[in-house]
């Protein structure tokens, strides 16, 4: 009686909610993301509080600025495998280097071999058009080699973290960790980069149609080189606030975050073929992964069964979201 | 002959570059002999199997980066179920763990098909879950190996009627590789199934249009690149006589190589014997920097320019013939 009443056609409750699931693809993330928070509260009743929230965006922080450098690489239909190599090296260079110099002279000179790094990555992949992949694992193989002869070096001088880092890595003021003063202005300036400048709707522009894009002048290799070097300096700029949180230096420092990088970009919503993403998603998924890692410790499951667990999880997210966002 | 080098010139390329190597081995080392050679081949071999499992799923248009951790965990698997156990169990545990790989591969390519999730992604989480069950299966390095399976990588085949100078140089790590290569390429090439892998590799929908079962190959392309994995696997319990549960870095080796030996990365281009020269070349210079007394880490250094420069020049000549 009612239902014929009704003017306009009745949209099944399902189809309106896929429809605005998929128009608002963060949605689905952040709910994924709440259900985390509440699984974990119902495991271990009372871990969720203040000082746990603090901690767990101060572990997604440097996530979720090398997921930024992947997002961007992505969008363009690239991958930057060489971030984790880059971090390391400006972290383990910075640290030793502040033995000697002001620690500000010391982030100079830390954040050199990361441009350079950057610079190799953009030229090979826009001029000599080598793959990505290839191009960023080459040369950070030969980061690593130059790192290694590096340390030989600096092996007598010693180590040391600067004051300023560590507060900025670690420190927690009212609640709200310091390193939200690095990572606030960055994540706004990656997503304003990608909404709102020429360079972002280039970026989109290249990944979405590499051909159409040139031939509407697009000159590819100067996009290219510069999202290399910007990628490879946000990397090295998180390597050295990793080193703050970490604060012992070592040869392969950031070298786990690089795979979770790409998981948290593609849990985040971004297609690893180009075209199509933001970084809103990229930090949900960030933020994803920390939690689920902490879930996972949690659960008290010899390190294999969680390594297990991780791996099926991320797959299941990804298929489901990929799932939702495409039901257009 | 002409017309064999000229549709697989980058090929005939990499063996004159590999022979080049060779002599140049020679003259700085004037010992360099067959011990040393039959070494080379025993070191290869895992890495020629871990290019393989890469670059038969390349060419049909994926990527596998779980590849290393399917050789860690079949590694283990056959380890621990030799151990303490009877030579003629043996017997079975290599098709079993043979078995395992193509059932694990084929799980990657079902996984793909079903999920519609990016191959890349698909074989990043079980990058993780290999790893994990090869954690589970052995906590430490660990197991042991049949004796006669090591036996079958060590010292050189024996042909009757050639002479011994010759055979000196057949090491039997290099015949097995050739044997499980030709083992699986040759059915695969005699059934034309191969034409199908390169045609989901150039282009899917095209395939598709033409009749090609496109899932279907991409689960198989995946389930022989799990068999080469576990072949890897065998190979490196064989040769160190344990299972270690931590993948070793073949990732990065075996994405040189595929590249290296003339495989398009986006798929559909490039052959099995190309990636395999690779294999050596890279193993050779690492083995002539090391005669040449190069500090191990500098070693890296140019292993990682030596990828990238040719990877380069490659790219440069395809650009340069296209644009002619």
């Amino acid at each position: 009686m009612n239902q014929s009443a009704t003017t306009t056609p009745a949209i099944p409750l399902d189809r309106r909610i896929s429809r605005f699931m998929s128009d608002q693809p963060l949605v689905p993330l952040i709910i994924l993301l709440i259900a985390l928070v509440v699984v974990l509260q119902i495991l271990r009743p009372g871990i969720v509080n203040e000082r746990w929230v603090a901690n767990t965006v101060r572990f997604a922080i440097p996530l979720a600025i090398l997921a930024g450098c992947q997002t961007m690489t992505m969008l363009t239909g690239g991958i930057d495998l060489s971030i984790g190599t880059v971090a390391t090296m400006s972290a383990f260079i910075m640290v030793t280097q502040a033995v000697l110099h002001d620690p500000a002279v010391a982030i100079l000179i830390a954040l050199i071999p990361a441009i350079l790094i950057g610079l190799a990555n953009g030229i090979g992949v826009g001029i000599f058009r080598v793959h990505p992949l290839i191009m960023t694992l080459g040369t950070s193989l030969i980061g690593t080699g130059c790192l290694l002869v590096y340390q030989r070096t600096v092996i007598a001088s010693g180590a040391r973290v600067p004051e300023s880092l560590a507060w900025l890595g670690t420190g927690i003021t009212y609640g709200f960790p310091n390193a939200l003063l690095l990572f606030v202005p960055v994540a706004a300036a990656i997503i304003f980069t990608l909404r709102s400048t020429g360079f972002g709707r280039l970026l989109y522009a290249v990944g979405d149609n590499e051909k159409a894009a040139r031939l509407s002048g697009v000159i590819y290799w100067k996009v290219i080189a510069t999202l290399y070097v910007v990628s490879a300096l946000l990397a090295g700029i998180t390597g050295l606030l990793y080193i703050g949180l970490i604060k012992s230096p070592s040869l392969s420092l950031a070298e786990p975050l690089v795979l979770p990088s790409v998981a948290a970009a593609v849990i985040g919503g971004t297609s690893i073929f180009g075209g199509r993403g933001g970084y809103a998603g990229t930090i949900i998924g960030a933020l994803i992964l920390t939690i689920l890692t902490t879930l996972l410790t949690i659960l008290q499951m010899p390190e294999g069964a969680r390594r297990m667990l991780f791996g099926l999880i991320l797959l299941l997210v990804t298929a489901i979201y990929l799932r939702i966002i495409e039901n257009r | 002959m002409t017309r064999f080098i000229a549709r697989s010139g980058w090929v005939s390329g990499l063996i004159v570059l590999l022979a080049l190597l060779l002599v140049f081995t020679k003259a700085i080392q004037p010992f360099y002999g067959t011990a040393d050679f039959g070494s080379l081949a025993r070191a290869g071999l895992p890495f020629a199997f871990a290019v393989a499992a890469h670059t038969i799923v390349v060419i049909a248009g994926g990527i596998d980066l779980s590849a290393a951790s399917m050789m860690a965990l079949t590694s283990v698997t056959a380890a621990s179920m030799m151990n303490g156990t009877s030579e003629e169990y043996a017997l079975a545990v290599v098709p079993f763990v043979l078995f395992l790989g193509l059932v694990l591969g084929a799980l990657n390519g079902i996984l793909i098909v079903v999920t519609r999730v990016p191959d890349i992604v698909v074989t990043l989480a079980m990058l993780f879950v290999l790893q994990g069950a090869a954690l589970l299966v052995l906590g430490a390095p660990g197991g042991a190996a049949a004796e006669w399976l090591k036996a079958l990588i060590v010292g050189t085949i024996h042909v009757p009627g050639v002479p011994e100078a010759i055979t000196a140089w057949i090491p039997k790590a290099l015949v097995l590789l050739i044997i499980c290569l030709t083992v699986v390429w040759v059915p695969l090439r005699l059934s034309r199934l191969d034409l199908s892998l390169y045609a989901i590799g150039s282009s899917q929908l095209a395939a598709f249009r033409s009749g090609v079962p496109v899932a279907r190959t991409k689960i198989l392309a995946y389930a022989l690149g799990g068999l080469f994995g576990a072949m890897g696997g065998l190979s490196l319990t064989m040769s160190t006589g344990i299972g270690a549960p931590i993948p070793g870095p073949y990732l990065l080796a075996s994405v040189a190589a595929v590249v290296l030996g003339g495989v398009a990365l986006g798929g559909g281009r490039g052959g099995i014997i190309g990636p395999i020269v690779a294999v050596f070349i890279l193993r050779l210079v690492r083995t002539d920097l090391t005669l040449l007394a190069v500090d191990p880490n500098v070693t890296a250094i140019i292993e990682g320019a030596i990828m990238v420069i040719v990877v380069m020049f490659g790219a440069f000549i395809a650009l340069r013939s296209r644009s002619s």
